[in-house]
């Protein structure tokens, strides 16, 4: 009998549970370790922070779910890795602590044969002073953040009802943020609100971002074909900002932020202020902060983690300059090189370096997106190490054949600019590799034939198709595996 | 929303679509054709995986 455990019960940890327990017969145990008891379909955050969707439709109760797939659920966080076991306990385990409402703040060693890391970010809102809900920022990251987000555009839109002008700020809050797309949502679902709810002239809409140009998305942007040439998303992006009236500041870390106004500092030295009646600000991400030790009780957290939090896998980690970086220095098993029955997936993992260009400012402050890892790449790798565990507990390998490099994968983003069924529109982008290999495709270091964006209301009743998708196969509902990750 | 007479601006410069291709975004039998297009795209998108 071996024991897999996986910490983390959101979209990579949920996938690879599923998938590891359909592969493994039940003599072998299958524990998931998070300390949410809801699960939550991320992406539609955007719709709960305009009000579009209450918390209840965006997320369900895992316990149910787990016990009727036979996994093993522990409400807890974990704390540490011991992959060596101590002197005590000669299994490699993970220090808990429990998180439910019973047995809030007790400890419990669990012990492992593979272990899975799935715990994707922290949101480190402390990297920027007064960035986050607690403080004088907003944020949609989380259904919680949301509601919140909600409320607080409610009271904007009652003010510009009354006839009051309101100034809008949406973006990132911090030099080294990820996740623009979801950024970028967040600011055409609620210049589109604000139109539906008769105000939209009363806004003064800002996007701020630590991008280079509008239409990087982390990814260094990607190039595609239209109308008899091939264009940049800057182009498109610049586009969609105009037609919307949306004013934009890039190449922005910002420093600080109070009550009412943001203070940024740009890559050519220029340092600026800009006021704001409403501000959702995205965090900067790091890994949550688990430490590591060996037998002897040591601390090797530098050995199992990056500097920034995240887990060291397959990857090539040689500081490289971008002229250097290669497709090849992307993980594809996602297996830590020292204890090869430890993984990490989705957000957890540490990426080799940058897909954008990283840029420092005059004064040498980082001013630039750090990857994003989406939904589908972090399900797709999910499952592939999954199946790479259980092909090693059945002995039928010894080692990780699937591989899921990023470099070799592609990805398809939608990206809701406005929720309607009629007149609704979301841009539809397909990109491969989601890593431009410029050694394969040497132009633009993507395949044209399968990068491409558009935007329309059919990108709306996908994306809308997508949340019932894969709610339904979250819930591990008859046929789950037949919708894709 | 738009206009091109703040010249210089930041606004003056990108493209801007036409009436007919705003139309096209919502227009319900095109965006039929759009939507198994799409979705063409990324089922390939998923199979080259
Ligand atoms: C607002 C928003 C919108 C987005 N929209 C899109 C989109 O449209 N399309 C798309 O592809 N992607 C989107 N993304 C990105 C997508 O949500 C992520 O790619 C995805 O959630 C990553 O999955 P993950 O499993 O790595 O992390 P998560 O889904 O964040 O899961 C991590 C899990 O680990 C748990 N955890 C944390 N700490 C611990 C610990 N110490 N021990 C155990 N468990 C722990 C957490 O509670 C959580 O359940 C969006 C992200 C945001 C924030």
């Amino acid at each position: 009998m071996a024991k897999l455990l996986i910490l983390g019960g959101g979209i990579s940890g949920h996938t690879a549970a599923l998938h590891a327990r359909s592969l493994l017969g039940h003599q072998h145990e299958v524990v998931v370790v998070t300390p949410n008891s809801k699960w939550n379909w991320i992406p539609s955050n955007i719709w709960v922070g305009i009000g579009l969707m209450n918390q209840e439709q965006v997320t369900f109760d895992l316990g149910p779910v787990y016990k009727k797939k036979g996994i093993t659920y522990i409400q807890a966080k974990a704390v540490s890795i011991h992959p060596e076991g101590s002197q005590d306990n000669s299994s490699p385990f993970v220090s808990v602590s429990h998180t439910s409402p019973t047995k809030i703040g007790e400890n419990e060693e669990i012990n492992y044969d593979y272990l899975i890391n799935a715990t994707g970010p922290k949101l480190k809102f402390e990297a920027t002073k007064g960035l986050g809900p607690e403080h004088n920022s907003l944020s949609v990251c989380t259904y919680g953040h949301a509601t919140e987000t909600s409320a607080h555009l409610d009271e904007a839109v009652a003010r510009m009802k009354k006839g009051e002008k309101q100034k809008i700020l949406i973006g990132t809050g911090h030099g080294t943020c990820t996740c623009q797309g979801a950024a970028f949502e967040y600011l055409f679902n609620t210049e589109f609100e604000l139109r539906k709810r008769g105000v939209r002239d009363k806004a003064e809409i800002t996007w701020i971002s630590n991008e280079q140009e509008l239409g990087d998305f982390g990814v260094g942007g990607m190039h595609i074909k239209r109308g008899g040439y091939i264009t940049h998303s800057r182009i498109f992006t610049e586009s969609l900002f105009t037609e919307r009236g949306i004013k934009w500041i890039t190449q922005a870390h910002v420093s600080e932020v109070e009550k009412n106004q943001i203070s940024y500092e740009q890559i050519n030295g220029t340092e600026g202020n800009e006021a704001f009646d409403f501000a959702m600000l995205l965090p900067p991400f790091s890994g949550v902060g688990m430490k590591a030790f060996n037998k002897t009780g040591e601390d090797i957290t530098s050995i199992l983690f990056a500097a920034n939090g995240f887990m060291i896998v397959d990857a090539d980690y040689t500081p490289k300059n971008y002229e250097d970086w290669s497709a090849e220095d992307w993980p594809s098993t996602y297996q830590n090189p020292t204890y090869k029955n430890i993984f990490a997936v989705g957000i957890a993992f540490a990426p080799p370096h940058p897909i954008s260009q990283p840029k420092k400012s005059v004064k040498g402050t980082p001013i630039f997106p750090t990857p994003p890892r989406t939904g589908m790449p972090s399900g797709v790798m999910a499952r592939i190490v999954a199946y790479n565990i259980a092909d090693m507990i059945k002995g039928k390998e010894s080692e990780p054949k699937r591989k899921a490099s990023m470099a070799k994968m592609g990805a398809a983003c939608i990206a809701s600019a406005g929720a309607n069924f009629f007149n609704g529109t979301a841009v539809s982008l397909t990109m491969y590799p989601i890593i431009p290999d410029f050694h394969r495709f040497p132009e633009t270091g993507r395949d044209l034939n399968y990068t491409s964006g558009e935007i329309g209301l059919a990108g709306h009743w996908i994306k809308h198709l997508l949340h019932h998708a894969f709610i339904y196969k979250a819930k591990a509902n008859p046929f789950w595996k037949v919708v894709p990750e | 929303m738009t206009t091109l007479r703040k010249a210089y601006e930041q606004s003056y410069y990108p493209p801007i679509p036409t009436k007919l291709t705003k139309r096209f975004r919502t227009n319900l039998i095109w965006q039929f054709i759009r939507f198994v297009v799409i979705n063409i795209k990324m089922l390939r998108m998923v199979r080259k995986h």
